[in-house]
C-alpha cells in the first residue's frame, strides 16, 4: 500500500479492538473439543479485521462516496433499466413480518407473506399475459435457464429428443446462448437484418426439426420491436418449437403489449429491471418465469396455490423440472416489486413506458446530428448510436464513456449489442426528467465536439474521478483477488 | 392520480413530442402490430397512495408469524442470528444499493472494493486461495460446482451426500440435466455420510464427492477420511458445502484439501426473509481459479499507480464468452455480500470464533437437557449448532402446540427421509437465553405423552 491508497479494511485491523456486541453466554460451559475432536477444532483463526464500529461505518460510508449509483446521478446503462428506487420499498421489505419470517415455518404461520407472493404472480401473469407464473428464479439469467429446461422437459415428454437447438439472434444478450449451454443445448445465431430486426429469411433457413426454441427479447436489444413477431412465432411454431421471451427490455411496453399476445410462450421478467427491485452493485435480482397453461406441469415445484381460503405449497408436481433454487424465490426482492406494482397500478404502468419511450426517442433525435445512428426509426425505451465517425478522429466510444465521467454520469453500455460497431446503448428511463435528458445530451454534444476540436481531452479523460483507468491487462495476467498481509 | 416517480409535465411532454416529430406518444408505438396491440387496462389492482399502501402491507406483515414474535428453534438452512445495527445502516447508502454491476472502474471503487474485501474474508475462513463476488445463495453454488467438477475432470458421475441440504440436493439434480451428469446419492448413516458406500461407489468415472460440512443434521463430517476416499482417484474433487460460521471454530475444508467449498453467507448480517435473498458464497484453489462462475474482482492500478480494483477474468463469463461461458450466471447478491463483509467486519476475528464456540456451546447444553429429560436425542458424532429430536407423534402436529406457546419448533426430517418420521431438526444460536432454551426443553418434556 502507498501512502496515496485507499486503505483496505484489513489495513484498519489493530489486535484486540472489536466492533461486535454478541448475547451473554449463559448457559453452563461444556468440554466440546473433545466432543468436536482435535483435528476438526480450529488451530489458526480468520484473518478478519479488528476494527471497532466507527471504524467500519466511515470505511464504507467513505467507500460508498467512491461509488455511482441512481441516487448520485444519471445512469442510462443500456438494457439494464437503472430507474429510480423507491424508498418506500425499502421499507416495506424490512418490516419485521416480511423481513424475519422462516421458510420452514408452517403456511398458516406466514398467510401474510403468502398473500403478496400470490397477489404478485397474479399481477405478473397480468402484465405478461400469461397464464401461471412462478416466483422461484434469483435472476434473469436463472430465469432464463429455468426456462429453457421447462421447454427441453416439454419437448422430452413428446419424445422429441431432436430438438436440440436454440437459436438466439446475434443482438442477443450474452445470458441468453450462455443459458442456451447450460440446459444441455446447442445455441443457433440467426442474423439481424439492416432494419435492426430478425432477418426472416435467415431465421427460416435456422429453424428445422432440431429447433427447441426461439430465444427473444422484445423489442430487441436495439431497442426497436420486432414487428414481424406473429410471423416469426408461427415459423417457430409450425417447426414444433417454443418462442422464449427474454423480460429484460419489458420496460418498454408496459400495457401496450403483452408476451403472451405475441405468442410467446415461456417469459421470464427482470424484477430488478422493470419493477424497481435495486442493482444492488450487482443483486440480488429476482427472475420470475410465467408460461402458457401446456407448460404449467412442467413449472419448477414447489407451486403456491390457494385452497380455500389457506395458501399453501404443492409439492405433488410429478412433470416438474425439480428445483432451481431452495425456498421459495428472493422474496425480499419479490416484495419491493409488488409495493412498486402497487403504487403504479395500470394507468401507471403504462405511463412508465410511455414516457421510458418519449425520453429515448427524445434523446436519439437530439443526438442523430453528432453520433451515427444505425438504424433510423421510432425506437422504444432504448436505442443505440455508433461513434464510428469519432472512431475516425481518434476517439473510441471507451474514451467517450470515460468522458462522461468528468460530467457525473453514469456512461451508457458500450460495445454492445456486438452487431454494431462502437455501440452505445443508451435508456434513460421514465424516471429522469427532461432537464437531466438535456444536460447529458448537452454534455454528449460537446464530447463529439471534443471529438473534432480536442480530442486529448477526451482521449484522456476521465480527469476529475478519484482515480484514472486502471490497468486491466495487469489485473487479468497477475491476478490479486484477495489481500494478503505484507510479511 | 398522481405518480411521484414519474416527473414528465405535460410541457415537457409537448416539446419531447415536437423534437421527435410526432404528435402523439402512440405513434411511437405503431410498430407493434395491431393484432397484437394490448388494449384494455392490466387486470392489476388500482393504485394507491403512499399512506394507505404502506398501511395495508404493514397490516400484511403483521398477520405473519416472525421470528420476533416467537422464540425460534428452526433452522435447517436458514438461521436468526445476532445482526449488528451497522450492518443495515451500512447497505442503506444507497449509492451501493442504487448502483449496478461495476463495469466502470473509476466511479465503482467503493464496490469494486468491497466485493474485494468480501472475496478476502470468504478465503480466509474457508481456508481456500481463491472465491467470487457471491453466488445467487449456498444451493445453487453448489449446484454450480458440481457441474465444474464434471467440465473439469471430464467425468459425468457425481457422488453425492445425502446429508446435505435436501433442497441443496434437489437444485443438483435440476442443474446437472444439462451437462448430463449422473448423480449417485450417498446414504447417511448415523447422521453421517456413509463412508463404506461412498468408498464403494467412488470409481475412475467420478468427477467429485460433495458433502456438506456439518451437514444438514448439524454432524460434523470427517473430511479427512472423506478426503482420503477421493484421494483413491487421481482426478476426483472434493466439494464441501460449508456453513461458514462453523467454520469461524471447526477445521476449514481449505485445511483438508477440498477443491471447492460453497455455503451461504446468510448467517452474517442478513435476515432470514422467508429464504431469500441470501449470499452463496464459492471458493477455489488457484488452479480451478480460471473456471470459477460469476464476477471476480481484481487488485491493479492505475495510470498514476494508485492501487485499484478491477471486474477481472472476464473471458469466463456470457457477456463475452456467450455459449463458451462457464456459467450463465450475470447478476450477484453483491448487496447481500456486502452486508455479510459488514457483519464479519464488526465480529472481527476474536468475535468470529466467540460467536461460532457459542452455537456449538448452547447447542450442546440444549442436548444435554433434553437427554436430561429423558428426550431422546437422535446422533451421537459431533454437531455444530443443531441437532436431532426424536419425538413420539408428528412434528408438524408437535410445532403447531408449540406455537401456540410463542415457539417456532425445528425442521420435521420425515418430510425428507421417512426413516426419520417423528423426527425434529432444532436450531440453537448465540441469540437464544437459557431460559429459553430451558422452556423448549420443558414444552417439549410436558408435549410428550
Amino acid at each position: 500500500m502507498s501512502n496515496q491508497d485507499f486503505p483496505l479494511i484489513f489495513e484498519l485491523s489493530q489486535e484486540s479492538r472489536t466492533g461486535y456486541s454478541l448475547p451473554e453466554f449463559d448457559v453452563p460451559e461444556t468440554e466440546v473439543d473433545d466432543m468436536i475432536g482435535e483435528a476438526y477444532v480450529r488451530k489458526s483463526e480468520p484473518d478478519l479485521p479488528e476494527v471497532s464500529e466507527l471504524q467500519i461505518m466511515r470505511h464504507y460510508t467513505a467507500l460508498s462516496k467512491r461509488n455511482h449509483g441512481v441516487d448520485s446521478g444519471f445512469y442510462p446503462l443500456g438494457s439494464c433499466t437503472m430507474k429510480y428506487n423507491p424508498k418506500m420499498n425499502e421499507d416495506v421489505a424490512r418490516l419485521t413480518g416480511f423481513s424475519h419470517i422462516h421458510p420452514y415455518q408452517p403456511v398458516e404461520s406466514v398467510q401474510g407473506a403468502l398473500h403478496l407472493m400470490y397477489d404478485l404472480q397474479e399481477s405478473l401473469a397480468a402484465i405478461t399475459g400469461m397464464d401461471t407464473v412462478t416466483l422461484q428464479p434469483a435472476a434473469g439469467a436463472h430465469g432464463e435457464w429455468t426456462g429453457l429446461m421447462m421447454i427441453r422437459a416439454y419437448h422430452e415428454a413428446r419424445g422429441e429428443t431432436n430438438r436440440t437447438k436454440v437459436i438466439v439472434p446475434d443482438s442477443a444478450h450474452g445470458t441468453n446462448p450462455a443459458s442456451a449451454t447450460v440446459a444441455g443445448f446447442e445455441a443457433v445465431t440467426v442474423k439481424s437484418d439492416e432494419r435492426g430486426l430478425v432477418d426472416l429469411q435467415d431465421l427460416k433457413r435456422v429453424v428445422d426439426e432440431q429447433t427447441a426454441a426461439l430465444m427473444l427479447t422484445n423489442p430487441n436489444t436495439l431497442g426497436l420491436f420486432e414487428e414481424d413477431i406473429e410471423e416469426m412465432a408461427a415459423i417457430v411454431h409450425e417447426a414444433g418449437g417454443k418462442l422464449y421471451y427474454d423480460g429484460a427490455n419489458l420496460n418498454a411496453i408496459l400495457g401496450y403489449a403483452r408476451p403472451g399476445d405475441m405468442g410467446f410462450d415461456v417469459v421470464h421478467l427482470n424484477l430488478h429491471k422493470t419493477f424497481t427491485g435495486p442493482h444492488g452493485g450487482g443483486g440480488p435480482g429476482s427472475g420470475p418465469v410465467g408460461v402458457t397453461a401446456e407448460f404449467a406441469e412442467y413449472l419448477p415445484a414447489p407451486i403456491l396455490t390457494k385452497e380455500n381460503d389457506l395458501y399453501v405449497f404443492d409439492y405433488d408436481r410429478p412433470q416438474s423440472i425439480g428445483r432451481v433454487k431452495p425456498y421459495y424465490g428472493n422474496f425480499g426482492i419479490n416484495v419491493r416489486a409488488y409495493t412498486y406494482i402497487r403504487t403504479m397500478g395500470p394507468e401507471g404502468l403504462k405511463k412508465v413506458s410511455e414516457y421510458a419511450v418519449i425520453n429515448a426517442n427524445y434523446m436519439m433525435r437530439r443526438l442523430q446530428e453528432e453520433f451515427n445512428l444505425p438504424f433510423d426509426r421510432h425506437c422504444k425505451h432504448e436505442f443505440i448510436l455508433s461513434g464510428k465517425r469519432q472512431k475516425k478522429l481518434g476517439v473510441r466510444t471507451l474514451d467517450m464513456a470515460k468522458r462522461l465521467l468528468d460530467f457525473g454520469y453514469h456512461p451508457p453500455t458500450i460495445y454492445f449489442p456486438i452487431n454494431v460497431e462502437e455501440a452505445l446503448m443508451i435508456e434513460p428511463t421514465e424516471t429522469e426528467s427532461k432537464e437531466t435528458l438535456d444536460d447529458f445530451i448537452d454534455r454528449m454534444i460537446q464530447i463529439a465536439q471534443e471529438a473534432k476540436n480536442d480530442p486529448e481531452i477526451v482521449q484522456e479523460a476521465p480527469h476529475t474521478t478519484i482515480v484514472s483507468r486502471m490497468d486491466e491487462t495487469l489485473a487479468a495476467r497477475k491476478p490479486v483477488l484477495r489481500y494478503q498481509k505484507e510479511q | 392520480m398522481e405518480f411521484r416517480y414519474l416527473p414528465m409535465t405535460e410541457t415537457d411532454k409537448k416539446e419531447m413530442l415536437d423534437v421527435i416529430g410526432v404528435q402523439h406518444s402512440d405513434e411511437l408505438f405503431l410498430d407493434i402490430p395491431e393484432s397484437i396491440r394490448f388494449n384494455g387496462d392490466l387486470e392489476i389492482k388500482e393504485p394507491k397512495n403512499e399512506f394507505q399502501l404502506m398501511k395495508e402491507l404493514t397490516e400484511l406483515a403483521e398477520k405473519n408469524v416472525h421470528l420476533k414474535s416467537h422464540t425460534s428453534f428452526l433452522g435447517a438452512g436458514v438461521y436468526d442470528h445476532y445482526i449488528p445495527s451497522i450492518v443495515d445502516h451500512v447497505i442503506s447508502r444507497s449509492e451501493f444499493y442504487t448502483a449496478y454491476t461495476p463495469y466502470q472502474p473509476e466511479i465503482s471503487q467503493g464496490e469494486l472494493q468491497a466485493i474485494f474485501e468480501f472475496q478476502t474474508m470468504i478465503c480466509e475462513l474457508t481456508g481456500m486461495d481463491v472465491a467470487n463476488s457471491s453466488m445467487y445463495d449456498g444451493g445453487t453454488a453448489l449446484a454450480e460446482a458440481v457441474n465444474l467438477s464434471a467440465g473439469q475432470t471430464k467425468k459425468k458421475k457425481v457422488l453425492v451426500s445425502k446429508a446435505i441440504h435436501p433442497e441443496s440436493l434437489a437444485v443438483i439434480h435440476s442443474y446437472v440435466k444439462g451437462p448430463g451428469v449422473e448423480v449417485v446419492e450417498i446414504d447417511h448413516k448415523d447422521g453421517r455420510t456413509d463412508l463404506e458406500q461412498l468408498e464403494r461407489e467412488i470409481d475412475e468415472d467420478t468427477a467429485s464427492v460433495v458433502v456438506q460440512y456439518p451437514n444438514f443434521f448439524g454432524q460434523i463430517e470427517p473430511l479427512e477420511q472423506v478426503r482420503a476416499i477421493v484421494d483413491t482417484q487421481k482426478k476426483a474433487m472434493m466439494i464441501t458445502s460449508s456453513n461458514p460460521l462453523a467454520l469461524g471454530y471447526l477445521t476449514p475444508p481449505g485445511e483438508f484439501g477440498a477443491d471447492i467449498v460453497v455455503g451461504d453467507a446468510q448467517v452474517f448480517g442478513i435476515p432470514a426473509q422467508y429464504g431469500g435473498p441470501h449470499c452463496g458464497y464459492f471458493a477455489t484453489t488457484k488452479k480451478l481459479m480460471r473456471k470459477v462462475p460469476g464476477r471476480l474482482v481484481g487488485q491493479t492500478v492505475d495510470e498514476e499507480g494508485r492501487r485499484g480494483f478491477v471486474l477481472t477474468l472476464q473471458a469466463r463469463e456470457q457477456h463475452i464468452r456467450r455459449d463458451k461461458a462457464t456459467s450463465n450466471i450475470c447478476s450477484n447478491q453483491a448487496l447481500n455480500a456486502l452486508a455479510s463483509s459488514v457483519a464479519m467486519s464488526s465480529l472481527g476475528k476474536q468475535g468470529l470464533k466467540k460467536m461460532s464456540w457459542m452455537n456449538i456451546q448452547k447447542a450442546a447444553y440444549m442436548k444435554k437437557q433434553l437427554q436430561e429429560s429423558g428426550i431422546e436425542v437422535v446422533f451421537d458424532g459431533a454437531f455444530f449448532n443443531e441437532i436431532v429430536v426424536k419425538l413420539d407423534r408428528d412434528v408438524k402436529e408437535f410445532n403447531r402446540m408449540l406455537l401456540d406457546h410463542g415457539i417456532i419448533g425445528g425442521y420435521d426430517l420425515g418430510e425428507v427421509d421417512e426413516r426419520l418420521k417423528n423426527c425434529m431438526l432444532v436450531a440453537v444460536t448465540e441469540i437464544r437465553t437459557k431460559e429459553e432454551i430451558d422452556t423448549f426443553v420443558k414444552e417439549v418434556g410436558d408435549l410428550h405423552v
